[in-house]
């Protein structure tokens, strides 16, 4: 029977799945933008949403290398169909954001105000692999000598409904890297779909506020171990590994070895993995003066170490050729990250191998280097 | 304030007109365009022409008449700077494919009276005859990049040309890559953005009007691409499109092209 009580920070409960759209009322009702998983263009993105009609119900991918295909009608869940072509971080760390305008008065430029407020985001769906990455960027924006003001500004925000993989993708090597499929903390509610319900442990005291009215149902023992069986079993599913043994001296003592040419004969240098990487933090800045000079404003874009202008300064490009700005990338997530940050900038979620046009597989080339490393 | 302003000069050589549209297009910002430099020659916007030497000469076009090499010539004399305009204008642009053929026998395909035609055998960007002091692709080119470029020469500042490939820009916009996605042979990853990547966001692949980035790896491309054809030729006609006469696409195509004869 439906309870009026409100469940405990802790504890695991079931609701019917209709009853998410009142959880997504509330979201709205306290002033949050919802944002979840919808189709578009044949493929997963996150962009706002209403009701659980929006969701994605009974799709699923088909990952490989390269390859990236929505397949529908096996089955009638929600969340089951793994991340797709971006990432949280687009609404974190935006793609552009104005950093300033400035007018000119007489001699003197003068600042114009900001109009841009930031919005209470509601994040619907986030992978226990997605909330490392958001951890990860944390640590790069939110560093206790330096804040990024927009990131933070977005970022305590944040209400997180975060889900458990019950079904990873063929590209998915979470469990390598420590990060999932199970949700452990930082999340407001985490959901796990079964056929019939949604189970829902409530996080924090956002979540418990959020659950008051709701029906709800104490999650019983069997539901708890059909969860604990479903999240095994994604465990066991997972086939892709990166063995991380040894893995910053690996990449940093064989800079020089001649495999990395290797790579970058197939490498097309576009950037594509490190824009759909939830970890990647790369920005430049862009000028855009008024015609008449009067008003000149400055945004902040992402920018990526693929770009041969990246490293560009007085003297000429530091990376000139394709394969050294592949090395760049791959040394500093699985490499010199750890010195700067303590961890490894790669979460598992196999987007830069989904995405990679040429097919290259992070953690194939990760294996291949070890191979030739040890010949 | 008026006898400060620098001079703008626009022409026209073999071309659809499309890129000078696109200046026209700039609706919003015309009149401060206007303001800020003295349109002096401009047939296209006015009838009213004032003489030059002129401080800005923007060419849209490619040369294909011996007529155009020696217009193009005086009009490198009478300009301080000198902005090539468009795919036609830096690379040939569509009717640069006779480049590859015989253009007689086109001429003779197409026209009924083909001894009234003069015609060079080849179409050529504006830098093969005279110095270009710089080149804005793009078929046709975005105009936003137009208006940062006259922005940046008045200001005195660098113009925000990106080296980097269109993939960057549909990342930032959100595209989903239609290469992955949905198997469209793309040329995005070696092409020059700057479009905004216009078509990948219309769910077509790029065609490479904007010519090749910076240090790219159109072998790799090459190898994806044919995996994907739709009809057999599809990634060597790719290459030989609207930029098809920029050395690194033609190199391109050439590869497929003597690869299928060694193949044969």
């Amino acid at each position: 029977m439906p309870t009026e009580r409100i469940p405990e920070i802790g504890s695991t409960v079931t609701i019917q799945k209709p009853a998410f759209n009142s959880i997504l009322s509330r979201l709205k009702e306290d002033g949050y933008l919802p944002i979840g998983p919808r189709l578009k263009d044949e493929a997963l993105v996150y962009a706002p949403i209403d009701k659980i009609e929006d969701l994605p119900q009974g799709v699923s991918t088909v990952q490989k290398p390269g390859y990236y295909r929505l397949t529908r009608g096996k089955h009638m869940r929600y969340f089951d169909i793994i991340p797709g072509a971006h990432s949280w971080k687009q609404f974190l760390f935006p793609s552009r954001a104005e950093l300033f305008k400035l007018q000119k008065n007489g001699r003197e430029w003068e600042r114009l105000p900001e109009k841009e407020e930031p919005v209470n985001y509601a994040f619907i769906g986030v992978r226990a692999c997605e909330l490392a990455a958001i951890q990860i960027q944390d640590n790069i924006f939110m560093r206790s000598d330096f804040t990024d003001p927009i990131y933070q500004a977005h970022r305590k925000r944040v209400f997180i409904v975060s889900v458990n993989c019950t079904h990873p993708s063929e590209t998915c090597f979470c469990t390598s890297m420590g990060t999932g499929p199970r949700v452990k903390d930082s999340y407001d509610l985490d959901l796990t779909e079964l056929d019939d319900v949604f189970v829902l442990t409530i996080g924090s005291e956002l979540g418990k506020r959020l659950m008051t009215g709701i029906p709800f149902e104490d999650a019983s023992g069997y539901i708890r171990t059909n969860v604990e069986h479903k999240l095994e079993h994604a465990e066991q599913q997972m086939r892709r590994k990166l063995d991380t043994t040894d893995l910053p001296e690996l990449i940093l003592n064989h800079l020089d070895h001649p495999y990395w040419n290797e790579i970058g004969k197939r490498c097309l240098s576009c950037a594509n993995c490190t824009q759909v990487c939830p970890t990647c933090f790369c920005w430049d800045t862009v000028d855009e003066i008024s015609l008449d000079g009067q008003t000149t404003g400055r945004a902040r874009v992402w920018d990526s170490c693929f770009n041969p202008g990246y490293s560009y300064q007085a003297g000429g490009n530091t990376r000139p050729t394709i394969y050294s700005r592949y090395r760049q990338w791959m040394s500093h997530k699985l490499g010199t990250w750890k010195q700067q940050y303590g961890t490894l900038g790669c979460v598992g979620c196999g987007r830069c191998i989904t995405w990679c046009p040429a097919e290259i597989d992070i953690t194939e080339e990760v294996a291949a280097l070890r191979n030739e490393v040890e010949r | 304030m008026s006898h400060s302003r620098p001079t703008l000069a626009v022409y026209k050589f073999s071309s659809c007109d499309g890129c000078q549209l696109s200046i026209l297009n700039l609706e919003d910002e015309l009149l401060a365009l206007a303001e800020a430099v003295d349109i002096a020659y401009f047939l296209e916007a006015t009838r009213a022409v004032k003489e030059g030497p002129y401080d800005l000469a923007i060419v849209e076009g490619s040369i294909t008449t011996q007529h155009e090499i020696e217009r193009i010539k005086e009009i490198r004399q009478s300009a301080k700077k000198l902005i090539a305009l468009g795919t036609c204008a830096t690379s040939g642009g569509i009717q640069a494919l006779r480049n590859f053929a015989d253009a007689d026998r086109y001429a003779d395909v197409v026209y009924e009276h083909p001894e009234y035609l003069h015609y060079l055998k080849t179409a050529t960007p504006v830098a093969e005859h005279v110095h270009v002091d710089l080149e804005l692709w793009g078929c046709p080119v975005n105009k936003a990049q137009v208006l940062d470029v006259i922005s940046s020469l008045l200001n005195n500042r660098q113009p925000n040309l990106p080296p980097y490939s269109v993939c960057l820009e549909c990342k930032r916009r959100n595209t989903v890559c239609v290469l992955v996605d949905q198997a469209i042979p793309c040329l995005g990853p070696v092409t020059q953005a700057g479009c905004n990547a216009i078509c990948p966001s219309m769910g077509r692949g790029c065609y490479g009007c904007f010519g090749p980035a910076r240090e790219v790896n159109t072998n790799s491309l090459t190898t994806i691409l044919k995996k994907m054809e739709r009809q057999p030729g599809e990634t060597a006609r790719l290459f030989r499109g609207i930029s098809g006469y920029s050395p690194i696409f033609q190199d391109a195509a050439d590869a497929i092209l003597e690869g299928n004869k060694v193949a044969k």
